[in-house]
């Protein structure tokens, strides 16, 4: 049954994506473009272009487009949305319970003491990644970069509002 | 009845601006779950995005299930990965119903070509504020970069820091605890 298989396959792609985003491009590439051939090649580096223009998680947004495609139906899509989501709920469920019972404990409290800087490391690294060729195609982006950095960092524009304006100002500009 | 509604509605929003994925939502969660909710506390937020990073799966519902639970349990958490979820689960189920070529619609091309650098922005914002709340200074910068350079450019794996710092954090405090008897 394709709706079983779909959450199954999606439910193991969950499981098995530690760090989010890009770093579970290879693992979905082969579960459902060389494993399962739900998709072609071409048409999974279409999915990864779109969800570069769309919110949300790649895999998520892999999950609703492949669920959809194979299946041409909405349960379908629901059924591999449920199946990538459901291993991070379930595993980030029983970690809050463990946390908000020890989190005054020493020892976990000395792990936090460990994890801040290095959380900030892994949002900087996340940033460095995205400094590249794709990002910054001429001088402008360089404006854009600088005109947003000031507009967050001195006025605390809000994220939404900010977004909104860059779209609109490429828009016109590119 | 109602708060479930306003968690809800605060996560679809975060999901539905979440662009680029990942650690591009972090300046957007700072804003409204941190700033204007207040449901968790700054230096909370470091602890919380620890946290995300140590499940599988991505940050955004990871974060969304931390903020829902910490609010109200498991109804809590019901509501707000549904928030989190549900934007670009609809999004992608209308471009895999009608548009199978957005990627060729230039107009949402050009407009990306500023939203990029802008993200960056954001995210440099986030790490200034994540360092002073998680009160970084002098040598402890050492680290965050040192992290930031080896996943970003050696392709180390974020959760084999994860499991080295929590380890590290107890060396480290124990030696301090001991010299200070």
């Amino acid at each position: 049954m394709i709706y079983l298989k779909l959450f199954i396959t999606f439910f193991k792609i969950g499981l098995f994506s530690f760090g989010g985003g890009y770093a579970m491009l290879p693992l979905i590439q082969t579960e459902v473009v060389d494993a399962n051939n739900w998709v072609s090649i071409s048409e999974f580096t279409d999915i990864v272009a779109i969800s570069q223009v769309t919110p949300g998680p790649i895999a998520i947004n892999s999950a609703t487009y492949i669920g959809y495609t194979v299946t041409n139906s909405v349960l379908g899509s629901a059924c591999a949305t449920l199946g990538v989501s459901l291993p991070s709920v379930i595993i980030m469920l029983i970690i809050c319970n463990f946390f908000f019972k020890f989190k005054n404990n020493k020892y976990v409290e000395n792990a936090f003491v460990g994890l801040r800087p290095v959380v900030v490391g892994l949002v900087l690294s996340a940033m460095l990644l995205l400094i590249n060729k794709e990002t910054f195609i001429d001088y402008k982006s360089v404006i854009f970069f600088l005109l947003a950095f000031f507009a967050t960092y001195k006025y605390k524009v809000h994220p939404i509002l900010l977004t909104l304006v860059a779209g609109v100002l490429g828009y016109f500009i590119y | 009845m109602k708060k479930y509604i306003e968690m809800f509605l605060v996560f679809f929003k975060i999901g539905a601006f979440t662009i680029g994925g990942g650690y591009a939502m972090v300046p957007l969660i700072e804003a409204e779950v941190v700033d204007k909710k207040k449901w968790i506390e700054k230096e909370e937020f470091v602890d919380t995005l620890a946290l995300a990073q140590s499940s599988p799966g991505p940050i955004a519902v990871n974060t969304a299930v931390f903020v829902g639970f910490k609010m109200d349990r498991y109804k809590g958490a019901f509501f707000t990965t549904l928030g989190a979820v549900l934007p670009s689960f609809l999004i992608i189920l209308v471009i895999a119903m009608f548009f199978r070529q957005i990627k060729d619609v230039e107009a949402i091309e050009s407009a990306f070509k500023a939203i990029r650098p802008a993200v960056v922005a954001l995210i440099a914002t986030s790490v200034i504020s994540l360092s002073k709340s998680s009160k970084l200074k002098g040598k402890s910068f050492i680290i965050p970069i040192a992290v930031a350079l080896c996943v970003a450019y050696l392709k180390i794996s974020p959760i084999l820091f994860i499991i080295l710092a929590a380890i590290g954090g107890n060396l480290y405090m124990a030696r301090k605890g001991g010299s200070k008897k």
